[in-house]
Parts: structure tokens; C-alpha cells; sequence
């Protein structure tokens, strides 16, 4: 067989994920469960998951990733409409603009914003200077919102564009035809056939929002916790990798929970090709 | 005659600076069995779209039942569409799918659900309502589209190469299941093929085209036994098309020869395309055929036997029952009633193209 002999040339990346995901993995489930003063199996570590602090901190990060995922879901679905109905020719130059960002670093982006949203930055400057009321956004939940979305929007975008351009346009001239309007036409055959393009752009935009920890240091001023920046405290702070490690178990499981959603709707992988 | 149902008055549309139509005129008959047959890029399909609503004509009005309904979204049209690669909601399942019309226009649930075994039985599809598209075969989608538009009671049903995708058998079978179906709807199809077998089995109206134009409307007797012109005669059915001189009235010459015909009024010594079908070449013995010429291919197609004759420098194409031999020496023969004078074409867009299968 071809393929069996070509096997061996999937060996590096094998060496890379076991050394990289793996055995990072087994060792977080270890830490998690294992005491830091004794090193012996305990539970003791997600006692101190389950307390006020950690459980805001994640209600927090669930909310702004909701919100994010939501604004993000209303921005990009009409422009993703707009996109696949277009010409080939403008769309290049549309799609190019929307990626454009994404070829700068993300740290530098948030800094940028960080930047532009101070209470004497940039905006705040020209909003004065033309006689409006300042933008009292940053260090506000707000402003990690606002970040969340600046940073994940390409990825909503581009699932919902993939599914749109394949859909038949023959079965939404076939719902016209039948005597649906353009908007019942939308909420019966376009909508749903796009599902599986939106739940693949929830999970690539929820996920990221929910363990963020740079959006929140440096849009949020440091004063608004997110799970992420606990588990940053954890590790780096705290140095109490034990607890750190349990904390990220519970963040995974929430990352596990929606990977097995967007399988459960995206059977096809179309969602997912980028 | 009955009725005109459908008018396209003076169409023209044109897609990025290339015609696609130019100034179509065409009327369609209530309880008309209409086919518009060309090759791939006539125009066919688009004059189908733009009779569905889906496309604007750049120029020119759609008129039914004499009301101009050119701007008229598909929605608001009295007509239903089975589209070519049948288009059915992927997410719903045969019954919604067929009732998906039906809800719409809100009708209470009682007719739905009578509507629904009512089509499924029409279409014989009885026992799927819970099926989904993708469990189904493309002959079982094709029918579950045509019951999807037909429970709309449209006063026109729109076929678009509805048959493209089916096998050779299952394609003949609904050709049948169509003609039945319409005599028993009673209302008007207007059919899209390129399959002329398809257009003269089914149609009481062929339309031909191409190239954005209409070469010839008529029965299916009258296009496959009067072409209008050379392009016709290439496209329905096989044919020996010659160039040939009218010498009088009733006489052409054909490959140097002179064949009596019974065409009158071309005028004298004017050139014309002359067209013989190949079951219309009679083979005889040297002596008694018009030219002579030697058999030079064979090939056996079930029905008759399909022969090549070289004579004259053409290569006769002819359709016979009885065989000949490969090199045999043979005379043609032809009845001068089947032998058909047709003027050469003004304009370029009636000239013969090949045509692509």
C-alpha cells in the first residue's frame, strides 16, 4: 500500500504533538491532581477552583465571550452575505481588507488599542478637540469586549462565507419560487443551511474570548480578572501550578463542551476549512 | 387555437457585454406542452429564468395573461419551477419539503396534509414523507421536486433539463410520468433540453434555438420534416446536409448531379442548403441509383444498420434495415419528396455550429 509507506513522513509532527500537546496535557491532569506539599493524589486543588473569586472570574470570562461571540455573529453575518454574493473581482479587494489586521501581531494590536483608548489617547484627543464627550471605555469590560471582538471577527467571518458560497443557489431561487419572501426565505433556507459555517465561527470566537488573558491585562487595566488571568496568577505569581493546572481542567472542559457542539452540527468540516 | 398565457415581447439580455438573447419574441398557449431545445448556450435556460423571475431582461416585457409582469419577484408569479439539479431544502424532509410552498401561503394543515399524499401518489412516491433529500436517488429527488411545485396548482410549471442527471432508462420513464402528469394537471409546461429525442417525445411546441435566437418553432412533425435551415436540420435528429443549386423549380443540383425535388421558388440557379435524412437514402443497385458509390463504413445500432457511402466526394450518411457490405459498389436513391431545399442563411447566427454533447 502507497499510503503505508508514506506513513513514516507523518513521524515529525507526531515527535511535535506528543512533545507539545500530549505530554503537556498528561502533566496538567497530574499537577491538578497531586498535592504541591506532598505530591501525593488529592483533590484539595479544586477546592480552591470552586471558590467566589475563580467562579466570577469564569462567570465573567463565559459573559464577555458571550457577548463578544454575539457582536461578532451580527457583524459578520451580513457582511459574509454581502461577500459571497459579490463578484470575484471586488471581493478580493474586500477580503483583503478584513485580513489585513490579521497580519499584525495580535499583542501589538491590543497594545495599539490600549493605546488609542486612553483617557488622554488618540481618540479621546480628536473627540475633544471637535467638541464631543470623551470615550470613557478603557479599563471597562467594555473595552476587553470591544478587544475580544476586534481580534476574533475574521474567524466568524470566515466559516459563514465558506458555507454561503457553496450553498445551491438554485434552493434559495426554489424557496422564491414557492412564494417565500426574501426575509422568509432567509429564516428558512439560508439561515439554517448556514448553521454549521455560524457554530463553527461560535467556537472559534468563544473559545479564544474565554481563556483570553492579554485582551483583559491590557484593555482591562489589570482590575478585571478574567479565568485567564487567574490562571496566569496561578502559575506565575502564585507559582502554585497545582491549583493552575486544576483551574485550566475546568476551563478545558468548557473547551471540550463546545468542540463536541460545533461536531455535532459541522459533520461535513466544511465550517472549519479556513 | 386556445389562448396566449405568456407573451416575451422584444427580450434582450446580455451577461458582462456578451448576448445571451437579442429581441426574443415567443408566446406561450394555455395547456401548451412547450419545449425550448438548443445546445448549451442558446439561451434556453436563461429565457426560462427570466420567465421564472430570476433574471431581468435588459430590454423587453414578460406579459401572463396580459398582464406585464417584468419587475414581478418569483414569489408573486403564478409559476413553479423544478430545477435542473432538482434543488430540494437539504435540511427538510420530503413532506416539508412538498409542503414548504403550502405553509407559506399559511392554508390550514388538513389541505396540507391531503396535498402531500396527493402528490406523492401523482408522482409515485407514496410511503418518503419522512425521508430526507440525501436518502433519496436522483430519479426519487427529481419526483420529489416536481410534488414540491405542483402542489402550488401554478398555472405553469417550469422545467429546467429536469431529466439531465437521470440514466438513459429511468430518463425515458419520466419522460412518460411527465406527458401523464400534464394531462392530468392540465396546465402548461414550458420544458429546457438539449436532448432532441427529449423535445420531440414529449412537446406539442419545439422551440429551437441558438446563439440568442429562434431558428424555428413548430409541431414536432414540422421540425423534424421541415427544417427551416441547415442548423435545425444539424441539431434535430441525424442528417446529409449538402450545399446544392436550385436549377428551376422542382429540380437541384447536388454533387454535380441533378435530383428531382418538389420544392418550388427559390428562384433559378440560386444556391441553398439541401437536406436528405439518412433513413431517407435508398440503397439500390449501381444502375438504378441517381449517383453511384461505395460502402465504406457499418455499424449496428439495434434498429438499423448505421453505413457511411462515399460517392460524388460526400460521405453519405444512411439508415437501413438491410445490410450491405463494406467496399460494395451501391446506387442512391432518393424520393424527391424527401429531399429538402432550404436558403442559405443571411446572418451568421443561423449558420450550423457544431454542437456539444
Amino acid at each position: 500500500m502507497k499510503s503505508n509507506r508514506l506513513k513514516w513522513l507523518a513521524a515529525p509532527y507526531g515527535v511535535w504533538a506528543a512533545g507539545f500537546i500530549i505530554i503537556p496535557l498528561v502533566m496538567i491532569v497530574f499537577y491538578a491532581f497531586t498535592s504541591q506539599e506532598t505530591g501525593g493524589f488529592t483533590l484539595a486543588n479544586f477546592d480552591d477552583v470552586f471558590t467566589g473569586e475563580v467562579m466570577k472570574a469564569l462567570g465573567l470570562s463565559l459573559g464577555l465571550a458571550l457577548v463578544s461571540t454575539l457582536i461578532c455573529i451580527l457583524l459578520a453575518y451580513p457582511l459574509a452575505m454581502i461577500l459571497a454574493g459579490m463578484k470575484v473581482s471586488q471581493k478580493s479587494f474586500i477580503v483583503f481588507i478584513f485580513i489585513l489586521p490579521m497580519w499584525m501581531n495580535f499583542l501589538l494590536r491590543t497594545f495599539a488599542w490600549q493605546t488609542l483608548l486612553e483617557k488622554n489617547g488618540v481618540i479621546n484627543t480628536v473627540l475633544g478637540a471637535i467638541n464631543l464627550p470623551p470615550l470613557e471605555i478603557i479599563n471597562t469590560p467594555w473595552a476587553i469586549v470591544f478587544g475580544m471582538v476586534y481580534n476574533f471577527l475574521p474567524f466568524m467571518i470566515l466559516p459563514i462565507y465558506n458555507v454561503l458560497i457553496k450553498l445551491d443557489q438554485d434552493v434559495v431561487n426554489a424557496a422564491r419560487d414557492l412564494g417565500a419572501s426574501s426575509f422568509q426565505t432567509f429564516w428558512k433556507v439560508t439561515f439554517p443551511l448556514s448553521l454549521p459555517g455560524v457554530i463553527s465561527g461560535v467556537t472559534m470566537v468563544f473559545i479564544p474570548s474565554l481563556t483570553t488573558f492579554v485582551i483583559s491585562d491590557l484593555l482591562g487595566g489589570g482590575k478585571i480578572l478574567l479565568i485567564g488571568n487567574m490562571i496566569e496568577q496561578e502559575f506565575k505569581q502564585l507559582n502554585n501550578w497545582n491549583v493552575g493546572s486544576a483551574m485550566s481542567m475546568i476551563l478545558l472542559l468548557f473547551v471540550i463542551v463546545s468542540m463536541v457542539v460545533e461536531n455535532k452540527y459541522d459533520k461535513t468540516g466544511e465550517g472549519t476549512a479556513l | 387555437m386556445k389562448n396566449k398565457l405568456i407573451d416575451l415581447v422584444n427580450i434582450s439580455k446580455s451577461y458582462d457585454g456578451v448576448t445571451v438573447l437579442d429581441e426574443l419574441n415567443l408566446y406561450i398557449r394555455e395547456n401548451e406542452f412547450l419545449t425550448l431545445l438548443g445546445p448549451s448556450g442558446c439561451g434556453k435556460t436563461t429565457t426560462l429564468r427570466i420567465l421564472g423571475g430570476f433574471e431581468r431582461p435588459d430590454h423587453g416585457n414578460v406579459f401572463f395573461n396580459g398582464n406585464d409582469i417584468t419587475g414581478l419577484p418569483p414569489n408573486k408569479r403564478q409559476l413553479n419551477t423544478v430545477f435542473q439539479k432538482y434543488a430540494l431544502f437539504p435540511h427538510m424532509s420530503v413532506a416539508e419539503n412538498i409542503s414548504f410552498g403550502l405553509k407559506i401561503k399559511n392554508k390550514p394543515q388538513g389541505y396540507i396534509d391531503d396535498k402531500i399524499r396527493y402528490a406523492l401518489k401523482l408522482v409515485n412516491m407514496d410511503g418518503y414523507e419522512n425521508r430526507y433529500p440525501a436518502a433519496l436517488s436522483g430519479g426519487q429527488q427529481q419526483r420529489v421536486a416536481i410534488a414540491r411545485a405542483i402542489v402550488n396548482e401554478p398555472k405553469v410549471l417550469l422545467l429546467d433539463e429536469p431529466l439531465g442527471a437521470l440514466d438513459l432508462k429511468l430518463r425515458q420513464d419520466m419522460q412518460y410520468e411527465l406527458m401523464r402528469l400534464k394531462n392530468e394537471l392540465g396546465i402548461t409546461f414550458v420544458y429546457v433540453t438539449h436532448d432532441q429525442e427529449e423535445a420531440l417525445t414529449m412537446s406539442d411546441t419545439i422551440v429551437v434555438m441558438n446563439q440568442g435566437y429562434i431558428q424555428q418553432i413548430g409541431t414536432p412533425e414540422d421540425i423534424y420534416n421541415e427544417p427551416q435551415n441547415a442548423f435545425v436540420a444539424d441539431f434535430i435528429g441525424d442528417s446529409n446536409i449538402l450545399d446544392g443549386r436550385m436549377i428551376r423549380d422542382k429540380l437541384v443540383e447536388i454533387l454535380g448531379v441533378k435530383f428531382d425535388c418538389v420544392d418550388t421558388g427559390f428562384g433559378e440557379n440560386k444556391p441553398v442548403d439541401v437536406v436528405i435524412r439518412p433513413e431517407d437514402v435508398e440503397l439500390v443497385k449501381p444502375e438504378k441509383g441517381i449517383l453511384s458509390g461505395r460502402v465504406t463504413s457499418i455499424i449496428f445500432k439495434g434498429v438499423h444498420y448505421e453505413m457511411e457511402v462515399h460517392a460524388n466526394g460526400y460521405d453519405w450518411l444512411v439508415h437501413s434495415t438491410r445490410l450491405q457490405e463494406v467496399g460494395k459498389e451501391v446506387g442512391i436513391y432518393v424520393d424527391p419528396f424527401n429531399i429538402q431545399i432550404m436558403n442559405k442563411p443571411e446572418s451568421t447566427d443561423e449558420e450550423a455550429v457544431p454542437v456539444e454533447e
